[in-house]
């Protein structure tokens, strides 16, 4: 192994060369990549994980409180969102696999169709965001709430912490994928390389899964 | 020197500003963290300065919030977190493990950005005004009732919480990926294995405070209530929080500090480590423990008896993984062939305020003594002992064992003593009085006291005055050294590891030829001990 690995001049900086110098080959690069990716999510999960506390915490000090204020949620607008993000999965899921297999514009269609549901996850959310508003549902001095209200604002603050930091991160990964759009269009991924679009659909899976959990209990937790 | 290595590959600003040389990032955090100590010293000096006289001569006593808090802030969170892991294991660990640089260069040197960042915003707080709550920020006063820069300190420190993410990530990929041939976990050098700890805390602790703060910062600026009790929140859900990682935060400014005692002793006793495999895993456990002991600061919180009970419990588990650690030390020394270089020295100062801080928290893990000594100078002269003796001594024992390395000149010998001992003459006579005075009473956090403390005061400002000038040794003859150091050796301890298998300073790719790991660690086999053993 360690004849392949010499010094950055012998392996020059050709054009064809798609790793960078502290690896050895394209796959070293790529597994490091990998990993990189999922310590990331465990970090992530980490961050949301706090909020998570918070949530399990109220919840089962004021139980009543928030399953009041779960029906103030728009179960109809909530189930559309649920819908249109697993369809993102799938048409990310697509894109790798189109990556991988080196078809450029199946995964450039992929890719803009998992932006395309990406901003119609965050326009209805902001439909529900304004409704909140025009229901003076936002905690703070003009909250408004026929029951405990207290305890309702606290379930409020926590939704719009939750929702605001998942619809973050995919604004992020939008952006992301903007610019993967870009550099698929100019064929910079096919099988040899293809880490950022895996990678990137890694990230939007995990984005999912937060809402998978968030959206039941936010939105749920009244009606069963 | 004449030979290309990391300092003279490139010239002019840019090319250290725009680098994804590990090496030269290590330099970028040396200068910025130190700045960072500068100032943090600064304000304890002052705060030492209040205390000199039982009146608030000095300052006012808001005045004095805000110095107290600003040090802790400066301290903890821009110093002692990152001082070790963004500067050495920068530095080092690609080299230990024959690696051209870390997994990820760009991260990086993203995180040194990142770094600059949070600092900036910490130091616009501090310049603007202040901010008086304590570096622990506590709720709901921090939310609710300071009228200082709460939100500004607390996105420098969310900022600079992704600073430390991203650097353990790069740590824990590298460690994974980049190993030379032949190199198995077993034979990995100590200071890998702490760094590796270290970086598993960074990856599960620090998002927890970042989302805390951040939750602190949209409470205060909306009036969100979360923490608020008036708005029906938790104050104490905020504390658990908080400790949950400001409590393993302690262990990432601890366990990269014995990693590199681990490296000193062996080298300066010319012997292989007393039981490598425990010294390796006592370091993942005391992580992992590490997790699950932040309640034993809540004693006093509210929280229930059967929860403290716990938590006392587990508060003393970590006493096992830490003396297995001091055990093997003073075992290594044993008919070692000991010399009294100034890393020796650091590294001995070191086993000697860890005990003493560590055994201090025992004290402090056990129920009811906590409460006789809650909040008081017992408990700040414990957090000392181990963040700022167990801390710095091992950063600046490793600054000065690697001084050779990171510059290509060695430091001066006998000025190096000096101010190894001066530090720990000038440690132990500041931080050992407030033993006394926390356990006869006096409380923390207070710009005045009873006029019976003044002699305990007087000692603990005048050893912080010689700590200060023994801080600044180091910095004067290791810049002196930078222009008139003797030019340094490729291992001029004859130590093993592979950084010190290439040149002094090593050229940007670390290694001519990746090399090729056949045995384990710290095989110093050439020497004396094999006649005793």
């Amino acid at each position: 192994m360690s004849a392949g690995h010499a010094h950055a001049a012998a392996r020059g900086h050709s054009a064809e060369r798609a790793y960078a110098h502290q690896f050895d080959s394209a796959e070293h690069q790529h597994g490091a990549a990998q990993l990189g990716m999922w310590v990331f999510i465990a970090q992530e999960i980490l961050f949301f994980g706090g909020l998570f506390v918070a949530y399990t915490v109220y919840r089962f000090m004021y139980p009543a409180a928030f399953a009041q204020s779960s029906h103030h949620l728009d179960v109809v607008l909530g189930s559309f969102n649920t819908a249109v993000l697993i369809a993102s999965s799938l048409t990310m899921a697509l894109a790798v696999h189109g990556a991988q297999l080196g078809k450029r514009w199946a995964q450039v269609i992929f890719l803009l169709a998992t932006i395309f549901l990406g901003c119609v996850f965050l326009g209805v959310k902001t439909i529900e965001y304004g409704h909140k508003f025009h229901e003076h549902l936002i905690p703070g001095p003009n909250f408004l709430f026929d029951g405990d209200a207290r305890h309702a604002q606290i379930f409020f603050s926590l939704y719009f912490v939750m929702t605001g930091l998942h619809a973050l991160h995919m604004v992020i990964g939008i952006a992301v994928l903007g610019v993967l759009v870009w550099r698929a269009a100019r064929g910079a991924y096919g099988s040899a390389y293809y880490s950022p679009v895996e990678l990137t659909g890694l990230y939007w899976h995990f984005v999912d899964i937060v809402w998978i959990f968030l959206f039941p209990l936010l939105y749920l937790i009244g009606r069963h | 020197m004449t030979s290309t290595n990391y300092i003279n590959a490139d010239y002019g600003i840019w090319s250290w500003l725009l680098t994804k040389d590990h090496k030269r990032i290590a330099i970028l955090y040396l200068v910025s963290i130190t700045a960072m100590f500068l100032l943090g010293g600064l304000f304890a000096l002052m705060i030492r300065l209040e205390l000199l006289t039982p009146a608030g001569d000095l300052v006012s006593a808001d005045t004095y919030n805000k110095l107290f808090t600003m040090h802790g802030i400066v301290m903890v969170f821009f110093f002692l977190i990152p001082s070790i892991p963004a500067v050495l294991g920068n530095f080092l660990i690609p080299m230990m493990i024959g690696a051209r640089d870390l997994a990820f260069p760009r991260l990086n040197l993203a995180s040194w950005y990142l770094f600059v960042v949070g600092a900036l915003f910490a130091l616009y707080a501090i310049f603007t005004g202040g901010v008086d709550t304590g570096w622990t920020f506590y709720t709901p006063y921090s939310t609710a009732a300071a009228h200082t820069n709460v939100i500004p300190a607390a996105l420098g420190i969310f900022i600079n919480g992704f600073s430390s993410i991203l650097t353990g990530l790069n740590f824990i990929v590298t460690i994974h990926r980049m190993r030379a041939p032949g190199l198995t976990w077993f034979r990995l050098p100590l200071f890998v294995w702490a760094h590796y700890a270290t970086s598993i805390i960074f990856i599960l602790g620090t998002p927890v405070i970042a989302i805390t703060i951040l939750l602190v910062a949209v409470e205060r600026a909306f009036h969100f209530g979360i923490f608020d009790p008036t708005l029906g929140g938790d104050p104490v859900l905020f504390q658990h929080l908080f400790w949950f990682y400001s409590h393993p935060a302690v262990y990432i400014m601890i366990l990269p500090s014995m990693g590199i005692v681990s490296e000193l002793i062996t080298c300066f006793s010319r012997k292989v480590i007393f039981g490598y495999g425990f010294v390796a895993v006592s370091s993942m456990a005391i992580a992992v423990l590490g997790f699950l002991v932040w309640g034993h600061h809540l004693f006093l919180s509210g929280q229930s008896v059967y929860a403290s009970l716990i938590f006392s419990v587990l508060s003393f588990l970590v006493a096992i993984p830490s003396a297995v650690k001091v055990f093997n030390w003073t075992a290594t020394l044993y008919r070692g062939s000991i010399e009294f270089a100034a890393p020796m020295i650091y590294a001995l100062g070191f086993i000697g305020l860890f005990t003493i801080g560590g055994l201090t928290g025992l004290f402090l893990a056990t129920l009811g003594f906590d409460v006789h000594v809650h909040d008081t100078y017992f408990v700040v002269a414990h957090f000392h002992y181990i963040m700022v003796g167990g801390a710095i001594m091992g950063y600046l024992g490793g600054i000065h064992y690697w001084w050779p390395k990171i510059s290509g000149r060695m430091y001066p010998e006998w000025p190096a003593r000096i101010g190894a001992a001066t530090i720990f003459v000038g440690f132990n006579l500041t931080f050992f009085p407030q033993f006394l005075a926390g356990y006869l009473g006096m409380p923390r956090r207070y710009h005045m006291y009873p006029p019976e403390f003044q002699v305990l005061n007087v000692m603990s400002t005048a050893g912080a005055t010689i700590l200060g000038v023994g801080y600044l040794l180091p910095l004067t003859y290791l810049l002196w050294s930078l222009r008139y150091g003797k030019v340094a050796p490729d291992n001029p301890w004859r130590a093993t590891g592979l950084e010190w298998q290439t040149p002094s300073p090593p050229p940007t790719e670390n290694f001519a030829t990746t090399p090729v790991v056949t045995e384990g660690a710290y095989a110093y086999s050439d020497m004396h001990e094999a006649e005793f053993i």
